[in-house]
């Protein structure tokens, strides 16, 4: 008897009822992307020039970038936080799905990245960032950034399960994430910058996944010399690329150390 | 006792974490529809055991079964008929008490109805329906442990692991975990629970093992095992100090063992028997003596007794000098 899709549906459930009875988490998880976009928008927004075209439109792609994959990072502090409380424990005395508890974890987290987005879409709306395409080809951008996101979650997963706390989990992620989303063409255009930085720039998934969401929303200042890596020419298989290996290569580890995974 | 069915039985499990050997070829048995205490004290390997027979830690080496499945070979047939309920009261404190029943009964599979049915007669029956809607956090520790208890029940499973129940609870706690330990093993259920105290094994198992270092080193009945560890004594204190030698020749009559005395405060501790008997012949020997006491009682093993005396006996054999100079001090 295959009860993966159910006990998915009711992990993901669970995680989303913390949702509501910590309301302050909603505040904050959506706080602090308005936040972002306020002040990269007006500070460095009115000390970096693009010619030709608004460097918050250029931006808003960057910020959608980051921000989903610093909220990948909560797959892996819950996760750490369920083990170190026991909840895994019980979890894996069930006669359940053993996949469905991380599937159902790496669900709830994608639906709350959906939730941020459309409150940063919002804000950035509200502030001048015009989509200049079709909402088709918009949507598809959010959708890129969804499945990339997603696939962060699957190696957060893994390293929630690894460590020991989920205090840990977010300290470690921090000093991966910040390099991986600032070297990239998020906040500046990356052939300004010097040139190790900027191939790493240039093939840092991060990079790929933002050029393809600018090129999607139609934000790509006009004029803006053309990518010269394949990375950047083909932004959108080489996202899907990232994040078809992600989840190939950590989803297998992941479930594998939750199958021996105690708490303590 | 041949006839009785095991239902839950382990066979010489290893396990290993570097130096450190937390099983070391432990075995234990449990007949259908009996309770067994398993007893010793903080990394013994009592949770270590617990975890190798529900499906979360895979030995090293050796066998396990429960309810005649192998536990290693095939864990989701085991966890169907297992209930686990440990010492971290493993509840998510976010759900309310019913939220967190439901999500296991759906997890069990029962379908959302009956999910929602049991949990409401487990809030019942745990004394928790008017704390039912309220997040777990807002629990007390032994509202959080009759919760876990109740999850741990939800699919009414025929064989129930208990690691320690009852460890940080306060005494009326204690006792009411006490009454639904023991309405679970009315109804026929077969348990094992570990615990850290010699009482609760007493009051709530049919049979007992103690585990130290990994390894079981004694087992029993609860009365087997004061007889074996000679527990049961008799505390006397004496008004003066020069009446020591004579009460401790009195004395002699009632002991069952080695008679300590310390002459600092005055104290003679007797092994005797079980039951009054051995104190009302004392106070009648010494009354009758004339010997004035201040202070006479029985006293009923403890965990540390029974463990004094179980490894305290190993570590005798080894120096014998050392053992004999307790006994003459």
């Amino acid at each position: 008897m295959n009860t993966f899709f159910p006990d998915a549906v009711v992990i993901a459930r669970r995680n989303l009822i913390k949702i509501k009875r910590i309301p302050e988490l909603l505040v904050f998880t959506t706080f602090q992307p308005i936040m972002f976009i306020l002040l990269f928008g007006f500070v460095f927004g009115a000390a970096i020039d693009i010619p030709g075209s608004s460097y918050r439109e250029f931006l808003i792609a960057g910020i959608f970038a980051q921000t989903v994959v610093f909220g990948s990072t909560i797959t892996g502090t819950a996760l750490a936080e369920d083990m170190q409380k026991g909840i895994i424990d019980r979890f894996r005395t069930l006669p359940m799905s053993e996949s469905a508890v991380l599937a159902g974890r790496t669900f709830s987290d994608l639906l709350n990245n959906v939730l941020v987005l459309i409150v940063m879409a919002l804000t950035g709306l509200a502030i001048g960032w015009r989509v200049r395409t079709s909402l088709g080809e918009a949507l598809l951008g959010f959708a890129l950034l969804l499945v990339f996101a997603y696939s962060l979650s699957w190696v957060m997963a893994y390293v929630g399960l690894r460590v020991r706390s989920p205090e840990i989990v977010a300290n470690a992620s921090f000093i991966v994430i910040f390099p991986l989303t600032f070297i990239a063409n998020t906040f500046v255009q990356s052939e300004q910058l010097p040139t190790p930085l900027r191939i790493f720039a240039e093939w840092n998934p991060v990079s790929s996944v933002t050029q393809a969401a600018r090129e999607l929303f139609g934000n790509i200042p006009p004029g803006a010399p053309e990518p010269t890596t394949w990375a950047l020419q083909n932004p959108i298989i080489y996202t899907l690329m990232w994040a078809v290996a992600a989840v190939a290569v950590f989803a297998p580890l992941a479930l594998r150390r939750y199958r021996g995974a105690v708490s303590r | 006792m041949s006839a009785m069915t095991t239902t839950v039985l382990a066979e010489d499990l290893v396990k290993t974490y570097g130096d450190v050997t937390a099983l070391a070829g432990l075995s234990l048995a449990v007949p259908e529809g009996s309770v067994l205490g398993v007893l010793g004290p903080n990394g013994a390997g009592k949770t270590t055991t617990v975890r190798v027979l529900t499906t979360l830690l895979r030995p090293d080496s050796g066998r396990a079964e429960v309810a005649g499945i192998d536990v290693l070979a095939e864990p989701r047939e085991v966890r169907r008929r297992i209930g686990v309920s440990g010492q971290y009261a493993a509840v998510d404190e976010y759900l309310t008490g019913r939220e967190n029943l439901e999500m296991v009964g759906r997890l069990y599979h029962l379908g959302g109805d009956s999910a929602r049915t049991r949990a409401a007669e487990l809030l019942e029956q745990f004394d928790l329906v008017d704390a039912a809607d309220r997040p777990a956090k807002t629990y007390s520790g032994g509202m959080r442990r009759r919760l876990d208890l109740a999850g741990a029940l939800v699919a009414r499973p025929p064989v129930l692991f208990l690691d320690e129940p009852t460890t940080g609870l306060d005494p009326r706690s204690r006792g009411d975990m006490w009454d639904v330990i023991r309405s679970l093993v009315a109804d026929g259920a077969t348990l094992l629970l570990t615990t850290q105290y010699l009482e609760e094994a007493d009051q709530l198992a049919d049979n007992i093992i103690v585990v130290d270092h990994g390894r079981v080193i004694a087992e029993g009945t609860a009365d087997d095992l004061k007889t074996m560890v000679g527990g049961e004594r008799l505390e006397v204190v004496v008004t003066d100090p020069a009446e020591l030698g004579r009460a401790r020749e009195l004395l002699a009559t009632v002991a069952t063992g080695e008679i300590t005395v310390d002459a600092h405060t005055r104290h003679l501790t007797v092994p005797c028997a079980v039951g009054t008997a051995p104190l009302v012949e004392a106070i009648r020997l010494l009354d009758g003596a004339g010997i004035e006491v201040s202070d006479i009682g029985l006293r009923r093993p403890t965990l540390d007794d029974a463990f004094l005396s179980l490894t305290g006996r190993e570590t005798a054999a080894e120096q014998p000098t050392e053992g004999e100079q307790e006994v003459v001090r």
